[in-house]
């Protein structure tokens, strides 16, 4: 569904990705993975056509659509969600959500009717008459995903949804991923917890100082020496498995 | 979908009331008076459209309320063109100006403050163009020949004049109301509220923000072309002249910008207030434009959602009150 090849961004002298390249297929849920400033956000910065990349293509549904306008893409079936949450704050829940909505449902009483639906979908029935402002940081991150699925869009880009969390928020929020999954939808999640990407994905991809450094099933990935190395520091893994066996 | 509080019924119901008391008033100074504010209020919601729903405040509104006037002006005394066309022309033309100012400086990404740089800039260069060119009546502006009647759009009966005023207000602010409610308003306010959010969710941020600029325009020019209808006589340093422009961003912004009866509650508020002081000490002229500056100021620290968001906190039902609070 989603081909990503050799993308490459520097920002003046540095280098936030070099040359990486991710598939998503339909359906699936992938995970993208990397210690803080490895390149990640920046990767869907530039999936979702918010910044040109200087080299590579992306491919959605067997289009190029490398460089198109951030709208055109999300017209095109795909969105992204913000790491730092970025909710309308002076208007409610509900009509938060409905912006999205209003991609494929021009008329106001429909947009606003999904909106309530997919609210409800998403546990935040009781909360759709509030201004976004008042929502807690588990709220908010949750609006970003309703909205995001307000818009009708089939591959979500989810950047860190779970971060800031409780481990029952996360649950909730890995149950309800799952769900929206079974439903026809296909995933492709930066995250940081751990516990989720385990259940949650069949794949992931680990970016470390803008490079793809492996990829494969979470839980083998965790057993990849140069994963641990890219989280723990250089020799981290002989060390970690020396204190294994002693 | 959300309900008025009483205190925002009772604020509207005032205006109202004022507004027919007028009829009642027997003074032609009454009347007059409020002639005048609801011209300005014409430009205040023009000023709405993009200042208070999509957040790009303008500093140079009498670009389009001069474009709209000199266009029909321009359009009745050189080319004998009935004020009728001149009328729809104004409005043309208001739109067209403001779609121009906005396709080129949302091109270049300018907002916030380089926004209301660009269109205070576009003020002051169509003001010194008309003041400089033979057409449009140079430095002593144009004068409409006087001739009252329909077809004209010249009304002798100054109650006349005021019902087709109290007309064109309401019509505006329904044209407002269904802008608010709409997908387009919708979008607008995404736009002013988070723009990235707003592009990540699918909306042509740019197309939406020169279609403001292009409504905003229409009511400016239309507003124009109701001073030109009332004075008959247009001039660049008025109708281009930066005393418009903040009037048009004034009474919003005291009334409740962003909202459907803001730039109207706004706009008489601050014209009694004016009034009142004028008959209070009659010898401070200018006086008025100081009153207005303390009032923006209190408003801007004081009441963030001006009049009607004050209101709001009147008597709102339980439910909005509970979700007011944060
Ligand atoms: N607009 C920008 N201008 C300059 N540098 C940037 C910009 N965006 C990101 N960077 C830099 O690029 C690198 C990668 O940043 P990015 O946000 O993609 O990391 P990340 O993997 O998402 O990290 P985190 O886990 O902390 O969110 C960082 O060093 C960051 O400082
Ligand atoms: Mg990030």
């Amino acid at each position: 569904m989603l081909e990503v090849r050799n993308l490459s961004k520097s920002f003046g002298g540095l280098k936030a990705v070099t040359d990486a390249t991710l598939d998503v297929a339909e359906g699936s849920i992938v995970g993208l993975l990397g210690p803080n400033g490895a390149g990640k956000t920046t990767c869907f910065t530039m999936i979702a056509g918010f910044t040109k990349p200087d080299e590579g293509s992306v491919r959605f549904k067997g289009q190029d659509i490398t460089g198109l306008a951030p709208h055109r893409i999300c017209a095109l079936g795909m969105i992204r969600t913000f790491q730092i949450v970025q909710p309308f704050a002076g208007l409610t829940v509900q009509e938060n959500i409905a912006v999205g909505a209003y991609l494929h449902h021009h008329n106001r009483h429909e947009a606003m009717s999904v909106a309530r639906d997919v609210g409800k979908r998403l546990g935040m029935g009781g909360m759709l008459d509030r201004p976004a402002s008042s929502l807690t940081i588990a709220g908010r991150k949750r609006l970003e995903l309703a909205r995001a699925l307000a818009t009708g869009a089939k591959l979500l880009l989810l950047d860190e949804v779970m971060a800031g969390l409780i481990p029952s928020e996360i649950s909730e929020i890995v149950g309800i991923i799952r769900q929206i999954r079974d439903e026809g939808h296909t995933f492709l999640m930066i995250e940081h917890v751990m516990q989720a990407v385990m259940s949650l994905a069949e794949t992931a991809y680990v970016l470390n100082q803008g490079k793809m450094i492996a990829h494969g099933p979470p839980r083998e990935l965790v057993r990849d020496p140069s994963v641990v190395e890219a989280y723990l520091g250089h020799g981290a893994a002989t060390r970690l498995q020396e204190a294994h066996h002693a | 979908m959300k309900s008025q509080s009483i205190g925002q019924i009772a604020l509207a119901a005032a205006a109202v009331a004022y507004l027919i008391g007028v009829y009642f008033a027997s003074s032609p100074v009454w009347m007059g008076f409020t002639i005048n504010a609801l011209v300005i209020a014409v430009i205040a919601m023009s000023w709405n459209i993009t200042g208070g729903f999509g957040g790009l405040s303008s500093f140079g509104h009498a670009a389009l309320f001069g474009t709209g006037a000199y266009a029909s002006a321009v359009l009745q005394v050189n080319y004998g063109v009935s004020a009728w066309i001149g009328f729809a022309a104004g409005i043309l033309a208001g739109a067209a100006m403001g779609a121009f100012i906005g396709a080129l400086a949302f091109r270049y990404g300018l907002r916030g403050s380089y926004f209301a740089l660009v269109t205070l800039a576009f003020a002051e260069v169509l003001r010194i163009c008309a003041s400089s060119f033979a057409f449009t009546g140079g430095g002593s502006g144009l004068q409409l020949k006087l001739a009252p009647g329909l077809a004209n759009l010249q009304f002798a009966d100054r109650t006349v004049v005021y019902t087709a005023l109290l007309v064109v207000v309401a019509a505006v602010m329904a044209l407002t109301a269904l802008i608010k409610y709409s997908r387009f308003g919708a979008y607008l306010i995404a736009v002013r509220e988070n723009e990235d959010a707003a592009r990540a969710l699918g909306i042509d941020t740019y197309r939406i923000k020169v279609q403001a600029m292009a409504i905003s325009g229409a009511f400016g020019g239309l507003a124009g072309v109701l001073y030109l209808q009332l004075w008959l006589f247009i001039d660049s340093t008025v109708v281009y002249g930066s005393g418009i422009s903040i009037e048009a961003l004034i009474g919003p912004i005291i009334g409740g910008a962003g909202t459907v009866w803001g730039p109207l509650l706004g706009t008489l508020g601050l014209h009694l207030l004016g009034e009142g002081a004028k008959h209070l000490l009659p010898n401070a002229p200018g006086l008025n434009f100081v009153l207005y500056a303390v009032v923006l100021i209190c408003a801007l620290r004081f009441l963030p959602q001006g009049l009607v968001g004050l209101a709001g906190k009147i008597g709102a039902s339980k439910k909005k009150k509970e979700s007011g609070d944060a």
